[in-house]
């Protein structure tokens, strides 16, 4: 057992014990860690004019983002359940994009939502609508990391189709008998029938949401390049004008482009806390209405 | 799919054919009708795998043009990806990085899970605490200091791990949280009769771990080999820190985000270059289809 141990310790508990330590210095990788106190922190919350903008659009994505992926996932999840044939194919077709790997999805959505060439804006023109400028306009880059985001719910759609699939026909036929219709046997039948399973799409959405990271960087990177064959990397990093910096694209910045080890470790740290407090903010405000079928799940 | 599959059986065929044509025909479309919005639901998922196919086979002028259907088909934008980008070296680099990750997470995880669910010692509890902590930690809270530990390892020992794949791979081979956790879920499913019956028979646990365990977990074990074949095929943040900066070492990830800053706008070529590195995937899933929704049951449903 003992090499898994230090292994563990090496790449799991050095790494937590560690980021702590750094978060209080300054830290550049050449020169020892100096000791600077709060310094790092005071200026994340004080100074850095990145800051803000980068946790607004995590917000954004958390408010924004996540429920309308968990709304579509469980939508989809529906209507395939409700298919007389053909649930195997369906849940096929809904569930392949979200095994494209990020990248070629993302370098797939540039060219779809590309402003003048790409197939989206074309059939907007058609329709006699202006299509926006998507990935080149500050407040269209984000709904179309989102539209991307849609096209890859599958994974969470499984989950929903088996959770639907699972709830007891008993459950429905005697509601059916005391007269309810089909909405009111959506609401009171099968929302709570899968309620944990909305808790888990939410949780890991959030988290998954703090972690934003492949999807804004390429796509930034792209439409950045496209906008100006000689973009430097140094001001991709949240093209348009800051629209797509997440948090963790600016930890990125701060810690591998500028080589801030100590700055980029107060950033990880807030970012535990945070992503902790939420987690534990949304469990516990589910037991209103999150509703487990029998004891023992 | 089971319900599919059983509901269709059911239905007498001989009653199908009974029916005239023009009822038939009412019928289909009444279903059609009734599943438009799913159907009108699956295109729309359907459509952009259709528009990146069409248009990486159509010449560069074509691309920028309005027109859908290429015309002609340029077949030759698969064999200049390979020509025009070092396409070869980042496939052989993601392969290389895909397979030494996954045989040394398999190595590692299995005994590790194994001693976790089916053997009783001092700290196991404590043990399998740190494997919970470490699934849980965000990756953005560990990167710093391990990127720190593999630079500073790096001027101790003389040996470069920043600018290769080293540091992507070695980890794997103490562990991976994750597939500790996958394989502990199932392991605990095994009946104990099975070891005990082997002990009996004088089986060492290593030998129990090898003949009994290993064949009964191999739907476990296809699973976990999958998700960490999947993870490494499509990781991007961590081969961007280590060998952003040498092309050389660039899997397809990143060379595929690069690619169309090393080609001008060409984006009939970046669109079959994006298609090239979608294939293996889906067609990975279509050959282990039933592994990846066993591999989803256990993490979602009894996790």
């Amino acid at each position: 057992m003992s090499p898994w141990i230090v292994g563990f310790s090496i790449f799991f508990g050095y790494p937590l014990v560690m980021s702590v330590y750094l978060s209080f210095t300054h830290y550049d990788l050449l020169s020892p860690p100096r000791w600077v106190g709060l310094g790092n922190y005071r200026y994340m919350f004080g100074s850095d004019p990145q800051v803000w903008p980068a946790i607004k659009n995590t917000l954004w994505i958390i408010a924004i983002g996540v429920p309308l992926q968990v709304l579509s996932a469980f939508g989809i999840a529906l209507m395939v359940s409700r298919a007389k044939q053909g649930v195997g194919f369906f849940r096929t077709v809904f569930f392949l994009p979200a095994l494209a790997p990020p990248v070629a999805a993302t370098l797939g959505f540039v060219y779809l939502l590309n402003p003048e060439t790409g197939p989206v804006n074309n059939a907007l023109g058609h329709l006699g609508i202006q299509g926006p400028l998507w990935f080149h306009s500050p407040s269209w880059s984000k709904p179309a990391l989102v539209l991307l985001a849609l096209w890859g719910v599958g994974n969470t759609m499984i989950i929903f189709l088996a959770a639907i699939l699972d709830v007891p026909k008993q459950l429905y036929e005697s509601a059916q008998l005391d007269g309810a219709g089909w909405f009111q046997r959506l609401r009171w039948v099968t929302l709570p029938s899968v309620s944990p399973v909305i808790l888990f799409a939410v949780v890991i959405g959030v988290i998954q949401a703090l972690q934003y990271f492949t999807q804004a960087y390429v796509a930034a990177n792209v439409a950045a390049g496209q906008a100006s064959q000689a973009g430097s990397n140094e001001t991709t990093l949240g093209y348009p004008e800051n629209s797509t910096l997440f948090y963790p694209v600016l930890l990125y910045q701060h810690g591998f482009r500028y080589f801030n080890m100590g700055y980029a470790s107060a950033m990880a740290i807030v970012l535990l806390g945070v992503a902790f407090a939420i987690t534990l903010l949304i469990i516990v405000n589910s037991r209103r209405w999150v509703h487990y079928q029998g004891a023992t799940r | 799919m089971t319900s599919a599959s059983v509901d269709i059986p059911a239905r007498p065929a001989v009653q199908r054919r009974k029916l005239p044509p023009s009822v038939r025909r009412r019928r289909l479309l009444a279903g059609v009708a009734d599943h438009s919005l799913l159907i009108a639901a699956a295109l729309i998922f359907l459509s952009p795998f259709v528009f990146i196919t069409l248009t990486a086979l159509m010449t560069n002028e074509q691309a920028l043009s309005p027109h859908l259907w290429p015309h002609p088909f340029r077949w030759s934008n698969f064999a200049d990806v390979f020509t025009k980008a070092p396409f070869w070296r980042w496939t052989l680099n993601t392969m290389v990085y895909s397979s030494l990750a996954t045989l040394g997470l398999l190595l590692a995880s299995v005994p590790v899970a194994y001693a976790l669910s089916r053997l009783r010692w001092r700290g196991r509890e404590v043990a399998f605490m740190v494997v919970m902590v470490a699934l849980m930690l965000p990756p953005q809270v560990s990167v710093v200091p391990v990127y720190v530990f593999w630079s500073k390892l790096g001027d101790a020992t003389g040996v470069h791990f920043i600018g290769n794949l080293s540091p992507l791979i070695i980890p794997n081979w103490f562990g991976d949280a994750f597939s500790i956790f996958l394989l502990r879920q199932f392991f605990l499913t095994i009946p104990e009769e099975y070891l005990d019956a082997a002990r009996v028979d004088g089986c060492g646990e290593l030998r129990i771990l090898t003949t009994v365990v290993l064949r009964l977990a191999k739907p476990a074990i296809a699973a976990v080999a999958i998700f960490s074949v999947l993870y490494t095929f499509n990781d991007f943040f961590l081969p961007l820190l280590y060998v952003g900066q040498s092309p050389g070492h660039w899997p397809l990830s990143i060379g595929l985000s690069e690619f169309r800053s090393l080609h001008q706008v060409q984006w009939n070529l970046t669109l079959a270059a994006t298609l090239l590195v979608m294939t293996p995937v889906i067609i990975l899933f279509f050959l282990a289809q039933r592994a990846f929704v066993e591999g989803v049951t256990l993490t979602g449903v009894k996790g």
